[in-house]
């Protein structure tokens, strides 16, 4: 063991110009660091939120009420398909997931359910002339229609994977710098945003569903059976932010939908000098809004948000130019971030925060300096209780090795990129214990091979073959204990998982072969006849 | 006097294992009160542990009313009016900080509640900086907790494996018995001082654990090499001579970690000093029971000595 091999020297060379080279970047300020050479390493630590302040929201997808929403879809399509084919119907209900409707003559039900199969259903994915729906007979002259389950689930994945889309593309209208937005689990979305320390405006813009319709108000309506929230078929009550009425009646199905948006943007009224937001259709919705309005010239058309009439103006003329502007009780902060919305699209499905947490800044500030301040102090400390303990030489050579060794678990975390957490701060602390504990074992196994009689060779030798099943061994439990945190925990606890294998390895590695080295060449250079620790 | 290690007798020859009875005693008591702490009153999910709201749902805020101190009672009383669910007030470092905690009223949005509770102690205080805010919904904490615990079984799982597998059953059970005797006191030192129970507490424990299992190995390891060494030596003997062997060693890397995580505890700051006091429990407790819990339950139950593996060598050809 101690004949010093040339490989050993130069791993230990190259491990400690790696150390320096790959953690001097953290010494240095940004600008500095960006004026260097091209290479010079850049990275440095990568801060986790609680130091660096930021936000971390966990968002849930609703799936169920993407469901709901197909559901109220789907018996509106029926009863335009079957009014348009001509069928008589009754007792169009939704029942238990399913849709149920009775066909007035029993001859046509089987007409009924083709029309229904052929208009409603999408084709499934990944099969040929599979559909996402099924339609049944049921009862006596009952149509039963159900969703297929798989298609169902395909259709939430998707709405996940779009959801993060839009996400992202809000977030980057909002300036905020480099977000993280990731999936987890089934339908859970991450969002890190580190620097932003307002959560309620990022939650705002990424909570909301942003969901624009365009919808005739139904005025033949009952107000007072709607004011009790009933409204006629085909219909909907929902309520108006105008500030004119509490609710607006309006026609369930939409005129346009803010898909068909090019554009929006902040603006002023010209006539009032109120934010409003204006907006641009594409070709198809300019088409569409333009039929249904000169159709309607006189009558009032609602522009609802996410299930809320913003403003029900009344057409006065076909709007054919295909561009428009909403004005409502706006302030330009909110028209500017509805624009946002609208730009980058509608959430397929509603959002709920399950989880949040924000670090101010200043608190992140607070929190690096606290553990710069007692990682320095733990760390002389152990520095100066090696030295204590085992005396300049033996001491001296840990010392080395331990510096070494932080060298390299900053390098490493630097240039993996892993996320240094508070409770991280304190997995280091306790690596470098680790990497004492190492050292210890072998100095102590070289004392009993002195005690035992033998030579000061002879024990160096012993020290490092002997201690090495312990040190494999006590270093193998603490990795399986970060595997679990990493496995289980969320956030802080897996940064500290990181932070506790990488200071595991590099701990053996530079209290077996650093150690090692360094002993042997003082062995070299003196042929001491004792070792002085015993 | 100088270098320290040679203060340390060369030998030591310490008879613990008669004191392992008396011991074993104080050990399984201990765990009843801890349990009993840690598990009174049951009320779910955290018994009697100051539960975080990792684990309980709810919303946290790190107020500051910097320079000024924050007036405790005036926040409680304040936000007692509120009609929030179960609010606790804490003191939190600086006396300039201190944590609200509270839960989300039914039927209102979390965000209402927050907005109400900024502006009740806004009107109150003056001038208040929320440094921090957490909201855990009552699905997500439900998982954190089940997670948590499953993450700590599947450690202590996972050492009897690996010591089974590296050792002999004898040595994994003792470990394991080791361990849950460490987890438990730790469950009992987080409830009797009232320490927040939190993710963060589970990432402590886990690293006691670790730490445990490390030092634990240290003395089976030794233990294994005397077993085949000293063919003939009654087991008590030997487990005396093995910790002997390693006392040095468990006293000085025990002290420098201790040394180490003192100063976090010290300097750290509010956030570390929980997790740090937990830690040096954990070192000091892994400690004891490596020598005090894991090593005699091998004594218990005896283990295979080179004699009964003498048999003879089936015949090579």
């Amino acid at each position: 063991m101690m004949t010093l091999s040339r490989w050993k020297i130069i791993v230990v060379v190259l491990a400690t110009i790696f150390g320096v080279l790959f953690s001097v970047p953290n010494l240095l300020p940004q600008q500095t660091l960006a004026s260097m050479p091209a290479f010079i390493p850049r990275q440095q630590l990568n801060l986790g939120l609680d130091l660096q302040g930021g936000s971390h929201l966990l968002l849930e997808v609703d799936t169920q009420a993407l469901r709901a929403e197909r559901l109220v879809n789907t018996v509106e399509d029926t009863r335009v398909t079957l009014t348009a084919e001509g069928i008589a119907f009754s007792e169009l209900r939704e029942q238990g997931g399913d849709i149920t409707v009775r066909i007035t003559d029993p001859a046509r039900r089987n007409d009924a359910a083709t029309v229904l199969r052929r208009n409603l259903g999408t084709p499934l994915a990944g099969t040929t002339g599979g559909s996402d729906i099924t339609v049944n007979n049921d009862g006596e002259a009952g149509l039963r229609i159900s969703f297929v389950e798989a298609a169902m689930n395909a259709e939430a994945a998707k709405a996940v994977e779009q959801s993060i889309e839009i996400i992202r593309r809000r977030i980057d209208e909002l300036g905020t710098r480099e977000p993280t937005i990731i999936r987890q689990g089934v339908d859970r979305i991450v969002v890190q945003a580190p620097g932003e320390s307002d959560p309620e405006r990022l939650k705002n813009v990424i909570g909301q569903t942003a969901k624009l319709t365009f919808q005739m108000v139904d005025e033949s309506a009952d107000l007072a059976a709607a004011a009790e929230g009933r409204a006629p078929p085909g219909s909907e009550v929902l309520p108006s932010e105008d500030g004119l009425t509490p609710f607006i009646v309006v026609r369930r199905r939409a005129l346009v939908s803010g898909e068909m948006l090019t554009d929006a943007s902040q603006g002023f009224d010209s006539q009032t000098g109120e934010a409003v937001v204006n907006f641009r259709f594409n070709s198809l919705g300019a088409r569409r809004f333009g039929e249904a309005t000169a159709a309607s010239i006189g009558q009032r058309f609602a522009i609802v948000l996410d299930g809320r009439v913003i403003s029900a103006p009344v057409i006065r003329s076909a709007i054919t130019g295909g561009s428009g502007m909403i004005s409502g009780s706006f302030t330009p902060e909110s028209a500017n971030d509805l624009a946002v919305l609208l730009r980058a699209g509608a959430l397929p499905a509603p959002l709920t925060v399950e989880e949040q947490r924000t670090v101010g800044a200043e608190l992140g500030a607070d929190a690096v300096r606290a553990g710069q301040i007692s990682t320095g102090i733990g760390f002389v400390t152990i520095l100066v209780f090696m030295v204590l303990a085992y005396g300049g030489l033996f001491g001296g050579i840990s010392v080395i090795a331990l510096l070494i060794n932080a060298l390299l678990i900053i390098a490493v975390m630097s240039v993996t990129q892993a996320t240094l957490t508070l409770p991280g701060i304190a997995g280091l602390i306790l690596t470098l214990a680790v990497a004492v504990d190492a050292n210890v074992l072998i100095y102590e196994r070289m004392r009993d091979e002195i005690r035992a009689g033998r030579t000061a060779i002879a024990a160096m030798d012993a020290g490092f073959s002997k201690a090495m099943s312990s040190i494999i061994d006590a270093n193998v439990t603490t990795i399986l204990a970060a595997l679990i945190m990493f496995q289980f925990g969320s956030g802080p606890v897996r940064g500290f998982a990181w932070t506790l294998s990488i200071g595991v390895l590099t701990s053996v590695f530079t209290a077996v072969l650093v150690t090692q080295v360094l002993l042997a060449l003082w062995f070299r250079a003196t042929r001491p006849k004792t070792l002085p620790i015993v | 006097m100088w270098p320290l290690i040679r203060i340390l007798p060369i030998t030591t020859n310490f008879r613990f294992v008669a004191f392992a009875k008396f011991a074993g005693v104080a050990s399984v008591l201990a765990a009843i009160a801890s349990l009993f702490l840690a598990l009174y009153p049951l009320t779910p999910p955290c018994g009697g542990m100051n539960c975080g709201i990792d684990f309980k749902g709810g919303t946290l805020l790190e107020i500051s009313t910097a320079p000024q101190a924050v007036d405790l009672s005036r926040v409680r009383s304040e936000l007692g009016g509120l009609e929030l669910g179960d609010v606790q007030v804490q003191a939190f470092g600086a006396p300039s900080s201190a944590l609200v905690r509270f839960q989300t009223p039914e039927g209102e949005s979390s965000e209402q509640a927050i907005e109400e509770v900024k502006a009740a102690l806004t009107s109150a205080l003056g001038e208040v900086t929320f440094a921090k805010t957490e909201v855990v919904g009552p699905k997500v904490s439900g998982e954190l907790f089940q997670n948590g615990l499953m993450a700590l079984g599947f450690a202590i799982a996972l050492m009897l494996v690996y010591i089974w597998f590296r050792f002999e059953l004898q040595f994994g059970i003792g470990a394991v018995v080791g361990l849950l005797h460490d987890v438990v006191l730790t469950f009992g030192l987080i409830a009797l001082f009232d320490l927040e129970f939190s993710l963060t507490s589970i990432a402590a424990i886990l690293t006691i654990i670790g730490y445990s299992m490390n030092d634990t190995v240290v003395v089976f390891d030794r233990m294994r090499e005397n077993i085949r060494k000293y063919k003939r030596m009654p087991l008590a003997e030997l487990i005396d001579l093995t910790i002997n062997e390693t006392l040095s060693r468990t006293i000085i890397t025990g002290l420098t970690t201790i040394l180490a995580l003192g100063a976090l505890a010290i300097f750290g700051g509010p956030t570390l000093f929980g997790f740090s006091v937990i830690m040096i429990f954990g070192v000091v407790i892994g400690t004891y029971s490596s020598i005090y819990v894991a090593a005699p339950i091998i004594l218990l139950w005896g283990v295979k000595r080179g004699e009964e593996e003498a048999e003879p060598l089936p015949v090579r050809t």
